[in-house]
């Protein structure tokens, strides 16, 4: 008997059924998988966030007292802040007001606030309890009350409300981020200073109100409560200026150049494998090489943002190099024929038709690349940006913290309690910034992207 | 007809046939010659010493069996190879009796005399208008705007895409469909007026009524252009072309009038490939 045409037709279409069901299973899975491990991912991810927000988010508002404040003549004699009289010099004036103001400096301004607290909390204190009493307060904002009158020395005589930070261990007994039942002795605050806070925060005295100092202030040590991030973002800008305009310029000219003119022999391939290496190289060695270099032979300033800004550009060259060759060797080698074959020269080729289509992939690698270089701790630490910096740097040669290296340094704080939601507070600053550089990378990518 | 013109041309290279299917407008005067034309890919041999003489307003095509070397050659003409590392072309070509591959030559103006149009359609990712306008801006053609926008139009309208195009000229050029990119691409290419104009395979992605078109077009270019095209389609060489050329294996194995090829080919090869018995 012989097989008919219909029957091996019928015979290979049963083969095929057979064969797709096993197939469909198989996609069936690994779409499965693929959906699995997103959601691990993404859940992972949530998580961070959420936890880091979490903590973090509390730290943006602070403990913070509104009381009224009596700037009294009998502690505060000065003579009337100097003006510049008609006829006198700069530099005599400026000698006056230099007297004047070590004048008011030498005013005890903490016992116009030892004043105030009494007055508010409406008791007698007995100078054994003054202690107790300062514990309430940052300790630095007797520099405060100084700054405001120096302001305005029309003050003298009157009574304001002023709004003063608690101190850090206030701040963490009013949020109940240390255990209220520990023993007295293992309090950071002593029992008067805890019944004090209490009943001033349910007064409505200590407010928790939205901490403008974690912005304003730099980091500080004698006053955890006044600790801000001021002087780290400034020294982490400084380095993304620095960066971007050293890095990209180059990286894009260098990887212009090897993809589209540089021939292509021994000595291209092996500046092509030590590129591949640089991006592989750990941060921190980067950050030896900065040191020894930049520090130790050119002699420039430690702790600076100056120094930092070169060592990420060394470290994020390779990153925008290879992605800028990447986009590059994207893009279709029949536009750059057309362009040529119209009798466009190499040069024009690239600038006319060649960059504008890679623009988009150049300037999305470039931010991812100085985003991360934000985000780097390692080789900072060995320029010396971990020192204690307390102020906001005007220039890149100035020292200065940094952002991630604030953030480091506040996790090590020995204060745990405050400094805990201090910390992510920082990060939260940290990822706001990133992701706004990555939003821009979106929205550049979005405007320059080429239709086809 | 033609014909007397290339009985004059050189003997060594032509012979030739009867009366063509269509009006010739070529002319007796060799616009290009190569002479011993060599390439190599590496070390590996693709064209073995051409000869041949390519003649003013004549529409050239090349056929011969897949790999031969036909667009390697075609690229030798206005030196596109350049852009392929490891080609390396000897020999010598000349254009209008000046050596292209010479020291002193200038690619870019070389290329502005000598157009290519490719076999994949490929205009810029970029409106019509500026597809066609690059070139000419690129060249200086255009003093003035509207002096471009005529370029443009007329570029257009002897492309035969005008109609079509007309009100949607800040549209991108990618936004066509295939046949109107390859006349796109043939409008871009004559914007710069040159001389010759290449052609590798252009119509071998479009349909057969985009076909006709750009065969109509190849036909009203010759009478001012010199046109060389590679074709797979032997209808295609016999309906367009006044000569044509086999080639086979890295060789140049016979060219001749278009009707001589296809009627009495001399060479043994030549007619078992038009015959269908080969390649
Ligand atoms: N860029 C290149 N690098 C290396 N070898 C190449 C390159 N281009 C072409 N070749 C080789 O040169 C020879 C001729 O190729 P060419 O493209 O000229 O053939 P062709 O006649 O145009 O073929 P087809 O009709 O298929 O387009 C082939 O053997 C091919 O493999
Ligand atoms: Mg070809």
């Amino acid at each position: 008997m012989s097989i008919t045409i219909e029957q091996r037709r019928q015979h290979r279409l049963m083969t095929i059924e057979k064969s797709l069901s096993t197939r469909h299973r198989k996609e069936r899975r690994f779409r499965r998988l693929g959906l699995a491990a997103v959601i691990v991912g993404m859940t992972l991810v949530a998580t961070l966030f959420a936890s880091i927000l979490m903590r973090g988010l509390p730290a943006f508002w602070q403990a913070t007292f509104y009381m009224e404040l009596y700037f009294d003549p009998e502690v505060i004699q000065v003579e009337d802040k100097p003006q510049q009289a008609s006829g006198e010099s700069q530099a005599e004036f400026n000698q006056r007001f230099a007297a004047w103001q070590t004048q008011v400096g030498l005013v005890n301004w903490q016992s116009l606030i030892d004043a105030a607290l009494q007055e508010t909390l409406d008791e007698e204190i007995e100078p054994r309890q003054l202690r107790d009493l300062r514990a309430l307060l940052s300790s630095n904002e007797r520099f405060t009350l100084r700054n405001k009158f120096v302001e305005d020395p029309s003050l003298l005589g009157q009574t304001i409300e002023v709004k003063m930070l608690a101190s850090a261990n206030v701040d963490v007994w009013i949020k109940g981020n240390i255990d209220r039942d520990l023993a007295d002795a293992r309090q950071q605050l002593s029992a008067q200073t805890r019944a004090w806070a209490d009943q001033l925060y349910d007064a409505g005295v200590i407010r928790n109100a939205f901490s403008t100092s974690l912005f304003l202030n730099t980091d500080s040590r004698s006053a955890p409560a006044s600790a801000g991030l001021a002087g780290a973002f400034m020294g982490s800008l400084f380095m993304m200026v620095i960066v971007i305009a050293l890095s990209v310029p180059l990286g894009v000219a260098s990887a212009v150049y090897l993809e589209e003119f540089a021939p292509k022999n021994r000595l291209t391939d092996i500046i092509e494998i030590n590129i591949n290496n640089l991006a592989a190289v750990p941060s921190i060695v980067f950050g030896l090489l900065g040191a020894s270099i930049f520090i130790g032979y050119l002699g420039l300033p430690l702790s600076a943002p100056l120094v930092g800004g070169l060592v990420l550009t060394l470290m994020t060259l390779p990153t925008i190099i290879i992605a800028t060759r990447a986009s590059l060797r994207s893009i279709p080698p029949s536009i750059r024929q057309a362009a040529l074959g119209i009798g466009a020269s190499k040069v024009q080729t690239v600038f006319h038709h060649v960059l504008p289509i890679a623009l988009p992939g150049i300037l999305t690698g470039s931010i991812l690349g100085v985003a991360q270089a934000l985000g780097e701790t390692a080789p900072l630490l060995l320029i010396g940006m971990n020192a204690f910096v307390a102020n906001v740097p005007s220039t890149p040669f100035e020292q200065s913290a940094a952002l991630p290296v604030q953030i480091y340094l506040w996790q090590g704080n020995e204060l745990r309690n405050f400094f805990e939601a201090r910390t992510s507070a920082a990060i939260i600053v940290l990822l706001a910034l990133m992701l706004s550089l990555n939003a821009l990378a979106i929205w550049l990518r979005k405007k320059f992207e080429t239709r086809w | 007809m033609n014909t007397s013109a290339k009985t004059n041309m050189p003997s060594s290279m032509v012979s030739v046939g009867g009366g063509e299917s269509r009006t010739s407008k070529a002319t007796n005067n060799v616009k290009m010659r190569a002479k011993d034309v060599k390439v190599f890919y590496g070390d590996t041999q693709a064209i073995n010493g051409i000869d041949i003489d390519i003649y003013e307003n004549e529409v050239l095509a090349f056929i011969g069996p897949s790999g031969c070397g036909k667009s390697t050659f075609l690229r030798c003409l206005n030196r596109m190879n350049d852009t392929i590392d490891i080609c390396r072309v000897e020999g010598e070509i000349t254009l209008d009796q000046k050596d292209i591959y010479a020291p002193d030559r200038d690619v870019v103006l070389l290329r502005a005399q000598v157009g290519i149009v490719f076999q994949k359609p490929n205009p810029f990712p970029k409106s019509i208008y500026e597809n066609i306008a690059y070139g000419p801006r690129l060249h200086g053609l255009a003093k003035r705007k509207a002096e471009l926008d005529d370029i443009v139009e007329s570029s257009l309208r002897r492309a035969g895409l005008w109609e079509e195009v007309k009100d949607r000229l800040d549209q991108p050029g990618t936004g066509l469909s295939g046949g109107q990119q390859q006349r796109l691409c043939i409008a871009r290419t004559i914007a710069v007026s040159p001389d010759i104009i290449l052609m590798d395979e252009p119509c071998s992605a479009l349909d057969p009524i985009a076909t006709g078109k750009v065969e109509q077009l190849i036909d009203e270019l010759s009478e001012s252009y010199t046109i060389v095209m590679v074709t797979h389609n032997m209808q295609q060489a016999a309906r367009v072309a006044d000569r044509t050329a086999f080639f086979h294996m890295g060789d140049l194995i016979e060219v001749d009038s278009t009707d001589t090829i296809f009627t009495n080919p001399q060479n043994q090869r030549t007619h078992d490939y038009i015959t269908g018995r080969y390649g």
